[in-house]
């Protein structure tokens, strides 16, 4: 796609090398494989310095692009990662899964003509650069202000709120439910895009700051927010994420065979499944895999299916390509590595065997009819066009909502009819004196991006609370 | 890190006791809830209900069944070393309410399961009848602990080495024809659990059941534990692990724990043949 077509035009980017397509659908190591200084310096030249620079309007954190490119073409690569940390604590994530086309890149000058500047690219060259080159040296820290701080939830969101507090001097402890921290970007994101030794760096440095990192932590069981202001923390931030899979409530959906994205991945992903039986989570081996749903997650799930050594895998959706929510790169990667898109397609039952196995699903063919509330066009049924796809492995990626463990344990603490947390847009309070919340258990599933921009928002608004009063 | 403080073999040790220091969730125990367990780095997450807990010592009791990888990895840990990774409390609380008569019935480990709800009814003021069996007499646990936590205990043994010489099963439907019993707990392996519920539902007596299906988080974000009660999809984790007998897909559920059987005995084989070695 973009990278190839760009050998056409003039002042193409520089292509992002890549692992072949035949080659990397077997394996689970990173698809594309970073820039050289000198591919990074020949497409930081591209940039054209913009006064008025659209890129930084795309970002929602306003990240300095411009600045940042700057620093990359005088080689000052030091000057450059600190210039980043200053709008973005994760640049290595970012780069690596911001859906830079509708952001950043989306609104670069650049892109009018011919191809927008490799924002991400070099974002994550500049991250990789200071992590095999840095000197690791510490940003400056506040003196203490003795005030204790608790953060729940260590996704992106969670974060970035415990590394922009550390450094203001409070005292931080981030709960975290799961054994591993790192939310969605450990169990969810898969190694071959987004390797979890980066984000065990990204939680190493934020520990080497000073922030300490409580796993196997469930506040709402293990422990209750109030309980956590009774052990003396001044403020909460939940950062919990849109952590409940859901079902399409078919017929059938609990045959052996049909797995949530979150179950498939967090098999895959944070108990490392792919190297069964070297540890010990075994994970499905589907032969004929199909995954329902078309945004990243899909992408996600039908990719490592395909690593694991299916034969075929098929994503079903039932809109047409253009409303595929997942990022372009990710579904043009996808079919490079041999998934198919069965398009216009609707899933309305499954099939299994005496066993309780899946061994296929009932599906109808769709037609775009008016737009819905959406603006995007309604798939209708084409009536009697139902035909059976054989499968032995489903993957139910249809989007997730609000996990209640928490909240539900939280009385007063006000949701939304969906079960999010009600919270003020411009500090991230919610009506629980103490408590802010932001990120995915705010928005609903939302990106990277977003989640660390409540982030930085509530830790001022936080900042400001312990200095100065709700 | 979970130290282990106390480790017990019974059974000739295929059943296993471990005490272990985890002083936030030995705070918030209840009967009926379970813990996630996971040895080491590598280790697979594993749903183990807490069998006492002790808020003062600050320590938790496990009793589990060794059948495959994961629980002979936790056999092999000896008092002093530590489970790396130990999350809870999980699932909903037993409901122990006063209702008068009361009959408990536990196989297999269901029986650890059992014991602090069995001990908590009759706490509260129940009239608890316990119908506790094994396969065989060698086989049976806590048999002291249940005759102290109820006010009967019958046993049975399917061999008629000890006890009742037939399924618990007979011995409950004696006990629900003397009459008057109003409610029954049942925990153990599923047929077990399957065939007291349909025979109580002929009697019109509510029944609970613990269920068991195959977890990851155990906090509602997989789905990998469902179940379905009454027609209706539940997460075992969260909505339960108890729920009504009477509404409960058995055979839905028995399926569902076979998804990994051949990956299971895979890594088993594979455990056993590095162990050796070494
Ligand atoms: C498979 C997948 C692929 C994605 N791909 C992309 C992408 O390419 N680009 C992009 O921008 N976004 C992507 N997203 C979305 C993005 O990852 C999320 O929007 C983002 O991670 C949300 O961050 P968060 O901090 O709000 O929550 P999360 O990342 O969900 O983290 C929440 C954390 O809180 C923990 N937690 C939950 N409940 C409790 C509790 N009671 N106590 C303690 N801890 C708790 C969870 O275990 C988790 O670790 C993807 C999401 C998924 C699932
Ligand atoms: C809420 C709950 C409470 C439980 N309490 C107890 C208890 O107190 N004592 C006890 O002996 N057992 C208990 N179990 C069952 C115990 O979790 C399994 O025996 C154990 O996971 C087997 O793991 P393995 O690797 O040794 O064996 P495997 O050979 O891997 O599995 C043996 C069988 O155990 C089941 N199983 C496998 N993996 C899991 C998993 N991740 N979660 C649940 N079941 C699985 C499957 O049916 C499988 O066929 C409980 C299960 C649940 C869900
Ligand atoms: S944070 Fe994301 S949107 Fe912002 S500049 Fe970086 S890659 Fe672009
Ligand atoms: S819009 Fe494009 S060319 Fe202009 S400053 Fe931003 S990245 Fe550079
Ligand atoms: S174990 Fe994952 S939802 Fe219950
Ligand atoms: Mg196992």
């Amino acid at each position: 796609m973009a990278d190839i077509a760009g050998k056409t035009q003039k002042n193409p980017r520089v292509p992002m090398p890549e692992q072949e397509p035949k080659v990397r659908a077997r394996n689970f190591l990173e698809v594309p494989t970073g820039y050289t200084m000198k591919m990074a310096q020949e497409e930081a030249a591209r940039c054209l310095q913009c006064k008025k620079p659209g890129c930084v309007t795309g970002c929602p954190v306003g990240v300095d692009i411009p600045g940042f490119i700057d620093l990359i073409v005088q080689g000052d690569m030091s000057g450059a990662i600190r210039h980043l940390w200053k709008m973005n604590a994760l640049p290595a994530v970012c780069g690596r899964v911001c859906p830079q086309e509708i952001q950043c890149e989306g609104q670069c000058i650049v892109g009018k003509k011919g191809q927008p500047v490799a924002i991400g690219n070099l974002e994550r060259f500049c991250a990789d650069y200071e992590r095999e080159h840095g000197t690791g040296e510490l940003p400056p820290k506040q003196p203490s202000t003795g005030k204790k701080v608790a953060v729940v939830g260590s996704g992106p969101s969670g974060l970035t709120v415990a590394g922009d507090l550390i450094v203001k001097g409070h005292d931080v402890t981030i709960y975290e439910a799961f054994h591993k921290p790192g939310g969605v970007l450990v169990y969810g994101i898969p190694e071959f895009r987004l390797p979890k030794a980066i984000v065990a760096q990204e939680v190493n440095f934020l520990e080497r700051l000073g922030v300490k990192v409580e796993c196997n932590a469930v506040v709402g069981r293990t422990v209750s927010l109030d309980e956590l202001f009774a052990e003396g923390y001044e403020a909460i931030y939940v950062g919990v994420g849109a952590g409940l899979p859901k079902f399409m409530n078919l017929p059938g959906e609990n045959l052996v065979g049909i797995l949530s994205a979150n179950e498939y991945l967090t098999r895959a992903n944070l108990m490392k499944a792919y190297q069964f039986p070297d540890v010990d989570t075994p994970i499905p081996h589907g032969k004929n895999v199909v995954v329902l749903g078309a945004g990243n997650v899909a992408m996600d799930s039908a990719r490592t299916a395909m690593r694991l050594g299916a034969e075929t895998v098929k994503i079903v959706y039932r809109r047409s390509r253009d409303e595929m929510p997942a990022r372009k790169a990710e579904i043009h990667h996808a079919e490079e590595e041999g998934i198919e898109m069965c398009l216009l397609t609707n899933p309305t039952r499954y099939l299994g065997n005496e066993k309780g196995r899946l061994t296929g699903m009932e599906c109808l063919r769709m037609e775009l009819g008016e737009p819905d509330a959406s603006g995007r066009r309604r798939p209708v049924p084409i009536k009697g066009s139902e035909f059976q796809v054989d499968c032995d492995l489903c993957i139910v990626a249809v989007g997730s909502g609000a996990n209640p463990l928490l909240t539900s344990e939280t009385s007063d603490m006000q949701l939304n009819k969906w079960g999010y947390v009600v919270t003020d847009p411009a500090t991230g309070k919610t009506t629980k004196k103490g408590v802010w919340a932001g990120g995915d258990i705010v928005t609903g599933a939302a990106t990277v991006i977003l989640a660390m921009g409540a982030g930085r928002q509530a830790a001022d608004s936080i900042h400001n609370y312990l200095t100065l009063g709700w | 890190m979970f130290k282990i403080v106390r480790r017990q073999e019974m059974t000739g040790g295929t059943v296993i006791l471990n005490e272990i220091e985890a002083p936030l969730i030995a705070k918030k125990a209840r009967p009926g809830q379970f813990v996630i367990l996971k040895a080491n780095e590598n280790g697979e997450r594993i749903p183990l209900t807490m069998a006492d807990s002790d808020p003062e010592k600050g320590t938790i009791t496990i009793i589990y069944m060794v059948v495959g990888k994961s629980t002979a990895l936790f056999r092999d840990l000896q008092v002093g070393d530590s489970y790396q990774d130990v999350i809870g409390p999980l699932g909903k609380a037993t409901h122990l309410e006063k209702v008068g008569k009361v009959i408990c019935v536990g196989g297999g480990t269901g029986v650890a399961v059992l014991h602090p709800i069995t001990r908590g009814l009759k706490e509260i003021g129940n009239d608890v009848t316990c119908i506790i069996g094994a396969r065989t007499k060698d086989l049976l646990i806590l048999e002291d602990e249940m005759k102290k936590a109820s006010h009967d205990l019958r046993v049975c043994t399917d061999d008629g080495t000890y006890g009742h010489h037939g399924f618990v099963t007979q011995v409950m439907q004696e006990v629900l024809d003397a009459g008057d019993v109003k409610l029954v707990v049942a925990i153990g392996p599923v047929p077990m659990m399957k065939a007291v519920s349909k025979i109580t539902k002929d009697y019109n007596v509510p029944t609970m059941v613990s269920l068991n299906p195959i977890m990851v988080d155990g906090t509602g974000m997989c789905g990998g534990c469902r179940v379905t009660i009454g027609g209706e999809t539940k997460f075992a984790c969260v909505d339960g692990p108890e729920f009504d007998g009477h509404q409960v897909d058995f055979d839905e559920l028995m399926m569902r724990l076979q998804a990994y059987q051949e990956d299971e005995r895979d890594s088993h084989q594979h455990y056993c043949t590095i162990r050796d070695a070494k």
